[in-house]
């Protein structure tokens, strides 16, 4: 029968070994052969467009790479599915609105702004989701197939 | 109550009631909004709401966790707390963090990401808090009479919170960098660390409620944290499979994570197994529905309902629907909300000498917030499975889908309100049992 002893040892060294193996595979999956994040993409517009997108929380309506809270549509892919217009019209808008019946903050970005945004959903289009895209992008799907 | 310092847990306890009412206040400020009724939009927008419920929630069970701390390490390590007026300055700058942090949130002070919305220039004070409150446990920890195994894993499990919370606070340009390590904090905390302190607290109660001897629980700790662990670090890559991240995650990721259930499994049969085995037949059974009610639940939540949605080819559909948050609700009230309701259950008889435990208000709390909040989940889990389906298979618009299942959430508006009304019987419960006082101390104890 197992003893308080070997119970201790299971549970440290399985905890080492598998933490070991976690901060392993972390290296692995950042490693510039491996790495499908897009990194090499990222440009000052970017880095602007996500911080704007954490200083007001759109994650907690939105999703992206389908994390958020589920309350407004996902917004990988976005650009393929409204085009670029759509989506600077929505975030420029100072009036109130409701896109089918759905408040959303009239945030009144400005241009400048806008297009920082619209460089952040453009970068994350490119990166590589392991087929995610095609589930949230009837688009993608279609290119796919081609 | 053993040691007269124990009772400092009284006042973190009281501070997780107000902030568990104050969750579903806002819980509800989203459920309306999700049928419509969203005339609270110009003042709390959704994305406020949705950061004020999930801090909420962080705040009051790390709170709840604190307290249950305060109360078990000076009865495991037999001596009094080190130092309880820092205590108390502790429990204050937590409150006062969690409020500024809550009201910056209505003005658009936050950082933006899902669970880790808490400005930068609070993290820090954040830190600083939970460093006075490990160094408090630790030390008593460490001049105490005995070093029990229920103290080490409580203790480590706090310990190792504090440290995961660090990987959070790194600043990334990338969002997948930013994604794949915010999750080193938040899985790693529920699927991990955080298993390390619900299982010290449930073995302290399985120890005090059924009188099975320490060893046998305790070796049976070990077994339990070891396989958490063993599936839960690497099964954080559940999370990894469509963020921009390698497809070695898909496979990793999808092993350990079907195996994370075990883990559930083995804490709910061994909380069973110890209550058939134990002869002692402690009067307070309400704990004991509470303690063995967190280990079923969390086995049903976090064990079963994250299964259902943990394989890369289910996930592919369900990653970002609702069926996440159906998951999500059981598995943090199970694990962690029914647990810490336990402590409190087990603790305030103790600490106040007032046995309430026999009451009916106190059962058909336990019952109602239960089935309520089951209820919820089903309510969830059919708007989630709808919408997998509708948005994700059939391709339609996100709000087309929205409006046809908004039904879903009328029922789930129905069964938060059986829940609000089992939590609001055990606040009443709480309250009645009054303030903890010197005269509940045990008699061998008083010098």
């Amino acid at each position: 029968m197992l003893s308080k002893k070997q119970a201790r040892t299971f549970f440290l060294g399985g905890t080492v070994v598998t933490f070991l193996i976690f901060i392993g595979l972390t290296i692995y999956s950042f490693s510039k052969e491996q790495d499908q994040s897009n990194y090499e993409n990222i440009t000052e517009q970017v880095v602007r467009g996500k911080q704007l997108w954490e200083a007001n929380n759109c994650m907690g309506c939105h999703t992206i790479l389908g994390e958020g809270a589920y309350y407004a549509p996902e917004l990988t892919k976005v650009i393929d599915r409204r085009g670029k217009g759509y989506i600077k019209a929505v975030l420029t808008t100072p009036n109130a609105w409701a896109p089918n019946g759905r408040k959303m903050v009239a945030y009144g970005f400005s241009d400048e702004e806008a297009e920082d945004l619209i460089a952040f959903f453009d970068w994350i289009d490119d990166i590589d989701l392991n087929g995610f895209d095609t589930v949230v992008s009837p688009l993608a799907k279609d290119k796919t197939n081609n | 109550m053993k040691y007269r310092s124990q009772k400092v847990a009284y006042w973190f306890f009281a501070l997780s009631m107000l902030l568990l009412v104050l969750q579903l206040a806002y819980g509800f400020i989203m459920g309306f909004a999700r049928v419509g009724l969203d005339g609270l939009h110009d003042f709390i927008p959704f994305n406020t709401a949705r950061a004020v419920h999930t801090n909420l929630l962080v705040v009051w069970l790390l709170s709840g966790f604190m307290g249950a701390a305060y109360y078990i390490i000076p009865e495991e390590a037999q001596r009094e707390l080190v130092n309880v007026k820092l205590a108390y300055v502790q429990l204050i700058s937590l409150a006062l963090v969690g409020v500024a942090a809550i009201i910056g949130y209505h003005f658009n002070w936050w950082e933006g990401r899902k669970f880790l919305e808490i400005p930068r220039q609070l993290d820090y004070l954040v830190v600083v808090n939970v460093l006075l409150f490990l160094g408090l446990i630790l030390v008593t920890l460490f001049k105490g009479k005995r070093r029990t195994t229920t103290a080490l894993v409580l203790s480590m499990g706090l310990l190792f919170a504090a440290l995961l919370y660090l990987p959070g606070m790194l600043p990334f340009d990338s969002q997948v960098m930013d994604s794949f390590f915010r999750w080193w904090v938040v899985h790693l905390w529920v699927e991990g660390v955080w298993e390390l302190i619900m299982g010290g607290i449930l073995s302290f109660l399985l120890i005090k409620l059924t009188g099975v001897d320490r060893e046998v629980i305790e070796k049976w700790l070990y077994v339990i944290v070891g396989l958490t662990f063993l599936s839960g670090v690497l099964g954080t890559g559940h999370h990894y499979y469509y963020i921009g991240v390698n497809k070695i995650w898909l496979i990793v990721g999808g092993i350990f994570s079907a195996l994370e259930p075990l883990a559930f499994l083995a804490m709910a049969l061994f909380a069973v197994n110890m209550y058939r085995k134990g002869e002692k037949r402690h009067p307070n059974k309400l704990a004991l529905f509470w303690t063995l009610g967190a280990a079923i639940v969390s086995f049903l939540g976090a064990g079963l309902l994250g299964f259902a949605h943990t394989l890369p080819q289910t996930n592919l559909y369900t990653h970002g629907t609702l069926v996440t948050a159906m998951h999500g609700h059981l598995a943090f009230w199970g694990a962690y909300a029914m647990i810490v309701l336990a402590i409190i259950s087990y603790s305030m008889p103790n600490m106040t000498g007032r046995k309430l435990y026999l009451s009916a208000r106190g059962r058909a709390a336990f019952w109602l917030s239960n089935i309520g909040m089951i209820g919820m989940t089903v309510a969830f889990g059919v708007a989630g499975v709808a919408q997998v389906y509708l948005e994700r298979k059939f391709k339609m618009e996100f709000m087309q889908v929205q409006n046809e299942i908004s039904i879903h959430f009328v029922v789930l508006l129905i069964c938060a309100a059986v829940l609000t009304f089992g939590i609001a019987l055990y606040i009443i419960d709480f309250i009645k049992h009054g303030k903890p006082t010197d005269q509940a101390l045990e008699p061998s104890t008083i010098q």
